[in-house]
């Protein structure tokens, strides 16, 4: 009788995820061990292993499908010798229940012995995220500890997001996420408003309408504690220009007119490029604030950011300064199917010495962003549309495009952040200078 | 001139070469290797298996004449040289056999000859003494896995007539009197090792001042007195100046610390000054592909330069282990397939000298984590405390642990004594695993074995040893 592969739980209180993406296809010979399909909860993404073995049958639940239930049947596997007409023939059975399960072929993950169970159901009073199994290593949970770091909040990078020394490592230098800071008597305290902890009682939520509490993910709680302290931490100032796309429009329609049409290059690896090698030539912009000194980078290392289901991921286009653009391009492409899949590697998204954020494909005109720290500077990129411009005392319709530059004042200055900004504008509208 | 297409193509059949070969099947690419002579490379023809082939037959020889320690009886005690290396080489042959067919199995394509880049995109095989036909391979990822051969130091070149290289010591022409061993790293110190046990008097110079440079001081120490003890003599600080070959025998000037000449005249000299990786004739002034020092510059997934050419293993630098080339192989590959990967951390990667007796180890030395800036906490144990060992008759050896006193993180073990090869996986695991001292001290060690003297080490640098 054909098997069914169910949808695992791939923590004690998982009760749906998301199926990611399908390792094999239908008809693949599958043996027992063989990672199957990747599966996404909200703490990291897993592969899936086969308990048992033979042909893939029939997939029941299709890739990027949200909110499936544990215990669903997503495939169908036939045992050796078993013909796919049996498929037809085969009724799902309604989920079982757990008295049954053991008599259902499952999909293997990581066994919870019964008394793990047993406490997770007791912690289910607690706030949910204190609920959830933690995959870490002994050592990363002992330096956690003693940096006083919630290690819920710390994304890992190891085997299966496990997560590692490492990850503990760069989160107390990052200075972050400290639940206990430490103030020496004497110290003077900064009155910071806290973030409220969460609890449905809470008398400011009082008169609001009804709501829903999605579980903040370790990646939303990174996001929340960076920013914030980017936000609070650097005296920010903005400087916008704008730019006629008209060589840069020209020249893209050349480069993709040739027989090039496997990568095609689009506006924004253009604007890469033109920023890579502005920050080349105006090095004082690609740098960082540090007590001691200013760093200026020998490189040009630029952070693009990547919009993932839960969050934002700032992958690395590495030495965009001496990079051609069909190098950047499909750079790009390579990182950002990546960061989709959350396939990064740490050195992929981890430095970096300027961020790019891109919101024109949603028709947003200009905006700011906040700084990616250590950076010292991040651009904001609007949309390219026909505006009327007045020129020698005439009205012309041209394509333009909004740049906001979002500039650390402790390490930049406003007429040195204007002079890039200029430099940006002159690469952008005389486009031939990426040749030199 | 033919021409065909994969999907991957691998250059060189050594263990980095083969294993990844085998992966890239498996993932699904329809995959080409090209190997210019024996499958296996050196690791299984000329390095990591023929001399433990050998070293075997004269450990075997070491317990006969021993005997007697044990209650046996055995007289007229001797060897056959040439069924020895006999023994050796069929080894080779049959793991070699061994790959052949694993890559059948796997569907991987062999083609025999030299290959060359030729672009990114693509791989010349040049005729040489395996094949006579020139072949054009197309793939879109090449992975170069050249591997490595004896670095030659000006003036000690071996000439495989009374200087030789690894080749001629696994193929010797006569049984050595007397040799002297150049360079006290792995290679050299096994070799030294070998012939020093089947009667050679062997002298081994090493320019630091330390043997197996690469290992715990205190290990080095304690393994330099064994080899002293069994009769090597050893020279430290000390380098070669000079190197006179008569017919058949050589006359070699050593200049000692206190820069005081002597002469020695031996057999055979056996070169082992290190390797070097083969980056020469393999085409990649054809693509971007950098090297530095002597090896492929990579990143942590063996990505180079130029998009679609990899290197892996000794090509792509040190340390220059099979195990490292198979491990960076098969995460290249898996990288290539978009397999979710973690990069090597090669602090973790174990390495063994099968000399007598066994040196292991892995991680950090003491020395290095203190000059790293960390607080240490130091355990010891040694042979002579273990009943397994004492059973054994092998007393001689030490089990030492270095852990980070402010988090328990075991940094690095080191060992020394019989067997030790075969116990390190066990804290390799434990530092792979990210483990503290709580969780090892907390492991049931089984009794009687070797094994409880890693538990009495660590318990001894949290000072709670129960039989030291």
């Amino acid at each position: 009788m054909p098997i069914q592969i169910l949808m695992p739980a791939l923590s004690p209180t998982m009760t749906e995820g998301t199926l990611v993406k399908w390792l094999k296809a239908e008809g693949d010979m599958i043996e027992s061990g063989d990672a199957i399909c990747e599966i996404e909860t909200d703490k990291a993404t897993m592969e899936v292993e086969a308990a048992d073995e033979g042909v893939l049958g029939k997939i029941l639940v299709a890739e990027g499908t949200d909110n499936v239930a544990v215990n669903h049947t997503i495939a169908i596997l036939l045992e050796e010798g078993e013909d796919p007409i049996e498929i037809k023939n085969f009724t799902i059975p309604a989920a079982p229940i757990s008295e049954t399960k053991e008599e259902v072929s499952t999909i293997e993950t990581l066994p919870i012995p019964h008394k793990t169970e047993q406490i997770a159901q007791k912690m289910l009073a607690k706030p949910s995220h204190e609920s959830k199994r933690i995959f870490a290593s002994p050592l990363a949970k002992r330096i956690a500890e003693q940096n006083g770091i919630d290690i819920n909040s710390v994304v890992g990078s190891g085997p299966n997001g496990r997560i590692v020394k490492r990850d503990i490592e760069m989160t107390v230098s990052a200075g972050i996420n400290s639940a206990s800071p430490q103030v020496k008597i004497g110290d003077t305290v900064a009155l910071t408003p806290t973030v409220p902890t969460f609890s449905k009682n809470d008398p400011v939520f009082e008169n609001m309408p009804a709501f829903k509490a999605i579980s903040n993910t370790a990646i939303r709680k990174i996001i929340a504690t960076r920013l914030t302290d980017s936000a609070r931490n650097i005296p920010h100032f903005n400087i916008t220009i704008e730019a006629d796309l008209e060589g840069l429009l020209s020249v893209r329609l050349d480069l993709n007119s040739t027989e090039n049409t496997e990568n095609r290059i689009s506006i924004n690896d253009l604007i890469i490029k033109a920023v890579a090698v502005a920050l080349k030539r105006h090095p004082n912009c690609n740098a960082a604030y540090t007590d001691e000194a200013i760093l200026q980078f020998e490189r040009v290392d630029i952070s693009i950011a990547v919009a993932i289901k839960g969050g934002l991921i700032t992958p690395i286009i590495k030495d965009a300064g001496s990079k051609g653009l069909a190098t950047i391009s499909s750079e790009v492409k390579d990182l950002v199917t990546k960061a989709r899949s959350g396939t990064l590697a740490p050195e992929e998204f981890q430095g970096g010495t300027f961020t790019i954020s891109n919101l024109g494909m949603f028709g947003v005109k200009s905006f700011n962003s906040i700084i990616n720290a250590p950076q010292g500077g991040i651009l904001s990129v609007g949309a390219g549309e026909e505006r009327a411009v007045v020129h020698n005392g005439k009205v012309l319709v041209r394509n333009i495009i909004s740049l906001t530059m979002a500039v650390d004042h402790r390490c930049i200055d406003g007429a040195s952040a204007a002079i890039f900004m200029k430099e940006v504008k002159s690469i952008i509208e005389t486009p031939v200078q990426l040749m030199l | 001139m033919e021409s065909h297409t994969f999907d991957v193509i691998i250059m060189g059949g050594g263990p980095g070469g083969y294993v990844t070969a085998i992966r890239s099947s498996q993932l699904g690419f329809k995959t080409c290797l090209v190997e210019k002579q024996h499958l296996g490379g050196i690791c299984l023809n000329w390095g990591c298996i023929p001399t433990k082939a050998i070293l075997r037959s004269a450990e075997i020889l070491g317990y006969m004449n021993s005997a007697a320690n044990f209650g046996l009886k055995a007289d007229n005690i001797s060897f056959e040289l040439d069924k020895i290396i006999e023994r050796s080489r069929g080894i080779s042959q049959r793991l070699n056999d061994g790959v052949e067919y694993l890559l059948k199995k796997n569907k991987v394509t062999v083609v025999k000859g030299h290959a060359k880049l030729n672009g990114p995109k693509a791989v010349e095989v040049v005729p040489n003494e395996t094949n006579n036909v020139t072949e054009i391979l197309k793939a879109e990822h090449i992975i170069v896995a050249t591997g490595a051969r004896p670095r030659i130091l000006p003036g000690i070149e071996p000439d495989g007539k009374c200087v030789w290289s690894y080749f001629e010591a696994l193929r010797p022409d006569i049984m050595p009197r007397s040799l002297l061993v150049i360079g006290s790293g792995a290679i050299g110190i096994e070799f030294a090792s070998f012939y020093s046990m089947l009667g050679s008097k062997v002298t081994v110079v090493e320019i630091l001042p330390q043997i197996l440079p690469a290992e715990d001081a205190e290990i080095a120490e304690c393994a330099r007195k064994q080899f002293e003890s069994n009769g090597i003599s050893i020279m430290s600080e000390s380098k070669i100046t000079a190197l006179k070959e008569t017919k058949n025998s050589v006359t070699v000037t050593i200049e000692n610390s206190k820069k005081k000449l002597s002469e020695i005249t031996v057999d055979r000299v056996i070169v082992a000054v290190g390797v070097v990786g083969n980056i020469e004739e393999i085409g990649l002034e054809t693509t971007r592909v950098k090297s530095e020092n002597g090896s492929i510059v990579i990143d942590s997934f063996g990505r180079t330069d130029e998009p679609g050419v990899y290197a892996i293993g000794d090509v792509a630098g040190p340390p220059w282990l099979a195990h490292k080339a198979e491990h960076e192989g098969v995460l290249c590959i898996e990288n290539i397939a978009g397999r979710s990967t973690t990069p090597i951390d090669k602090k973790k990667i174990p390495g063994c000298t099968y000399c007598h007796p066994q040196v292991a180890s892995v991680g950090m030395t003491e020395k290095a984590a203190k000059e790293s800036g960390y607080k240490t906490r130091i355990g010891r144990f040694p042979y002579v405390g273990n009943g397994k060992a004492i059973a054994l008759g092998e007393t001689d050896g030490l089990v030492k642990t270095v852990f980070n006193a402010e988090t328990g993180e075991l940094l690095g073990a080191h060992m020394v004594g019989t067997e030790v090869t075969e116990l390190i996986q066990g804290f390799t695991i434990a530092i792979g695993l990210e483990t503290t001292e709580q969780d090892l001290i907390h492991t049931i060690f089984p009794h009687p074995t070797l094994s409880e003297m890693m538990h009495e080490s660590v318990l001894d640098a949290y000072n709670r040893a129960i039989h030291n």
